[in-house]
């Protein structure tokens, strides 16, 4: 019969108050589990999402914002681009790809974020190394009034290749629907990404749907203003009387295809991939501050923004969590040290007679420190899988709101060490009845 | 294994800071093999005296000799294994560690010495204790005259050379006493164990062919 036996034998003859005190690590040790598995599956999304680009181009204003609006769509966009500006970029020499993106409509059904853009898009890599996978038979965007969605929107508005749906312009409950419908071509495989809870259209056909495009004077001069020039009365009065022939607003163009005019045109966002490798981020910052001095647009670093909102917001939210949970364990200890050490009078004799059979002071003390820590272990084992027991419950909630995929059995590199610093909390509460162990008077106790 | 005890003493602090002598014994013997009963009052010292032979007290002076070894000399580490590995106990209030069964009091027993605890060994000396069929039992799930005889099977446990045993039969009806005495006896004749069992009672005494009386050679007991 070794130590880890007896120290066994002894908490399971303080069966409940074992228990009770071991469910109170567990707790600890659950919460501690999912804020880290949440957390890890957080971070991941946020660092790796904004991968497959260098910069994301869009009007001035907050450069957070825009990160948020194109890369998670999440939050209101900013202001538009006039599209010259989207194809006068794309000639830039050191642009590899430019991508563009229309946002701004929801879908009727869920209120998924509906993206317009080209089918280059899925050529990109969504985090590195991974590129976009489409069902068999699913096909990226190649005609003007198909749809391509990902795999939560498939799932939770139950739909299909082939099904059609309508835009809202605004929000879900409260916008106006267009009459365009959109064909589903192909469904993406998972991402773990806000791709997942993402409805793209093709750009031709967002920019065709009715009320899209701008008039076309208003276009012209907001384009004129834009760029800083000067403009035309007499050739803009010419343009609309030649636009007056086909009248665009106002009647349904799905089923028929006819072009906008690019002045009519804006994009929400342009995603850069620049050229070159080694001198790429040299580059990039070249061409980024070169935006900013022509007071145009502005190019914002994704990275950059995100890892801003990790460092000021999430990562204050997530190093509060884990304070708290920290604390919780740290309660929970306390508990273990309390139960102990509320137990050793009442065993002081057990002790005596082990003494008096021959067992040594240290034998003493391991057995009362081995109780601490197997009471810890167990407590935080159980709470690992309880914590693993909570995501996968809470996962598929989840997903169902954000898009994040979670796989509940993936471990977060901190647990590998949650189990040692446990140890160490064990035996410091363990110490101090540990020692009244050691310094049991076995002659008087037996004498009692 | 021999025992000597040569000028061993033995005082208590009272809580008026007084001292209380309780031990004083000039010399005492025991033989290899030998079965000797230390006859005392209740309060005479008899326990402390035990508690003295088997390093679990330190007396104040004086040797105390097991098997040529002064027991002071040892460091307490080779003190504790020596008391495991060399010396059997018996309690008159039995001392079974309520949590563990017949069979795991018995291997807690020889938990603390070197040997590796034999499960096969434990279950035979529960079998000749009688108690081949309560392995499993708790204690309090046993008579008070079973558990001394799991007590008796654990003192074994480790195959000692000298055998403590403190009022063994004090707690159990008479039937009880005499077979627990058999059993002691047997098993330190079969095994050459030496044995000091200490007792108030004389009908216990009658059975040794060796019977010491305390105030014989406790020169304080008289003041006790």
């Amino acid at each position: 019969m070794n130590t880890l036996t007896i120290a066994w034998k002894s908490i399971r003859q303080r069966r409940l108050a074992s228990l009770l005190t071991a469910l109170s690590v567990a707790l600890g040790v659950t919460l501690m589990v999912s804020v880290l598995v949440i957390n890890s599956v957080i971070d991941r999304m946020f660092n790796q999402t904004a991968s497959g680009y260098d910069l994301v181009v869009g009007a001035q204003g907050s450069k957070l914002q825009l990160v948020l609006s194109t890369v998670f769509r999440v939050g209101a966009p900013i202001e538009n681009l006039p599209y010259r500006y989207y194809t006068e970029l794309k000639k830039d020499p050191r642009v590899e790809e430019a991508i563009p993106f229309a946002i701004g409509d929801v879908t009727q059904t869920g209120g998924f974020p509906i993206v317009g853009t080209i089918p280059r898009y899925f050529a990109l890599e969504y985090v590195p190394g991974r590129h976009f996978r489409i069902n068999k038979d699913g096909k990226f965007l190649p005609g003007t009034w198909d749809a391509v969605i990902g795999s939560v929107v498939a799932k939770q508005n139950n739909w299909k290749m082939g099904d059609e749906f309508q835009l809202i312009h605004g929000s879900a409950e409260m916008g106006h629907v267009h009459d365009e419908k959109f064909k589903i071509v192909g469904i993406l495989a998972p991402t773990g990404t806000p791709n997942d809870r993402t409805v793209f259209v093709n750009l031709r056909g967002f920019y065709q749907v009715s009320g899209h495009e701008k008039p076309l004077d208003e276009a012209l001069r907001r384009e004129a203003a834009f760029f800083g020039e000067k403009i035309d009365e007499e050739k803009l009065k010419a343009l609309m009387k030649e636009n007056a022939a086909h009248d665009h607003s106002g009647h349904d163009h799905s089923g028929h295809d006819h072009e906008v005019p690019d002045a009519q045109k804006e994009v929400t966002a342009i995603l850069v991939q620049m050229k070159g490798d080694r001198l790429r981020g040299f580059t990039t910052i070249k061409f980024q501050s070169e935006l900013q001095e022509a007071n145009q647009a502005m190019a914002v670093n994704p990275i950059q923004q995100i890892s801003w909102l990790m460092t000021n917001i999430v990562g204050n939210i997530r190093t509060m969590l884990v304070v708290l949970t920290s604390l919780i364990i740290l309660v929970s200890g306390v508990s273990i040290f309390v139960s102990i050490y509320n137990s050793m009078s009442d065993r002081k004799r057990e002790i005596a007679i082990m003494r008096a059979l021959g067992a040594g002071r240290t034998a003493v003390f391991t057995i009362i420190l081995s109780e601490s820590v197997l009471l810890c272990l167990g407590g935080g084992i159980l709470g690992i899988i309880l914590g693993h027991g909570l995501v996968c419950i809470a996962a598929p909630i989840i997903e169902a709101r954000s898009g994040l995929l979670i796989n509940p059995f993936a471990f977060s590199s901190v647990e590998l060490i949650l189990l040692p610093i446990l140890v160490v909390l064990a035996s410091l509460v363990g110490f101090i009845p540990a020692m009244t162990a050691y310094r049991t008077d076995v002659a008087s106790t037996l004498s009692d | 294994m021999s025992l000597l005890l040569e000028n061993v003493k033995k005082c208590y602090k009272e809580p008026d800071g007084s001292t209380l002598p309780i031990l004083d014994i000039e010399r005492f013997e025991l033989k290899e093999n030998e079965q000797v009963v230390l006859i005392g009052e209740s309060g005479s010292g008899k326990s402390t005296l035990l508690n003295v032979i088997a390093g679990i007290t330190a007396a104040d002076s004086g040797k105390v000799t097991i098997a040529g070894t002064e027991i002071a000399s040892m460091a307490e580490v080779v003190r504790d294994r020596f008391r495991a590995e060399r010396i059997g106990f018996v309690f008159q209030t039995f001392n079974l560690l309520p949590a563990f069964s017949a069979l795991e009091n018995v291997l807690l027993g020889m938990s603390f010495s070197r040997k590796k605890p034999n499960r096969d060994r434990a279950k035979e000396l529960l079998a000749l204790v009688g108690l081949e069929h309560r392995l499993h039992h708790l204690p309090k799930q046993m008579s008070v005259g079973e558990q001394q005889r799991v007590a008796v099977a654990r003192a074994l446990a480790n195959q000692p050379k000298l055998l403590l045993a403190d009022e063994p039969t004090a707690n159990v009806d008479l039937a009880n006493q005499e077979t627990i005495l058999h059993l002691l006896r047997d098993a330190c004749a079969q095994n050459q164990i030496s044995m000091l069992l200490v007792t108030h009672s004389q009908e216990v005494a009658k059975q040794f062919d060796r019977v010491e009386t305390l105030t014989e050679f406790n020169k304080v007991h008289a003041k006790v």
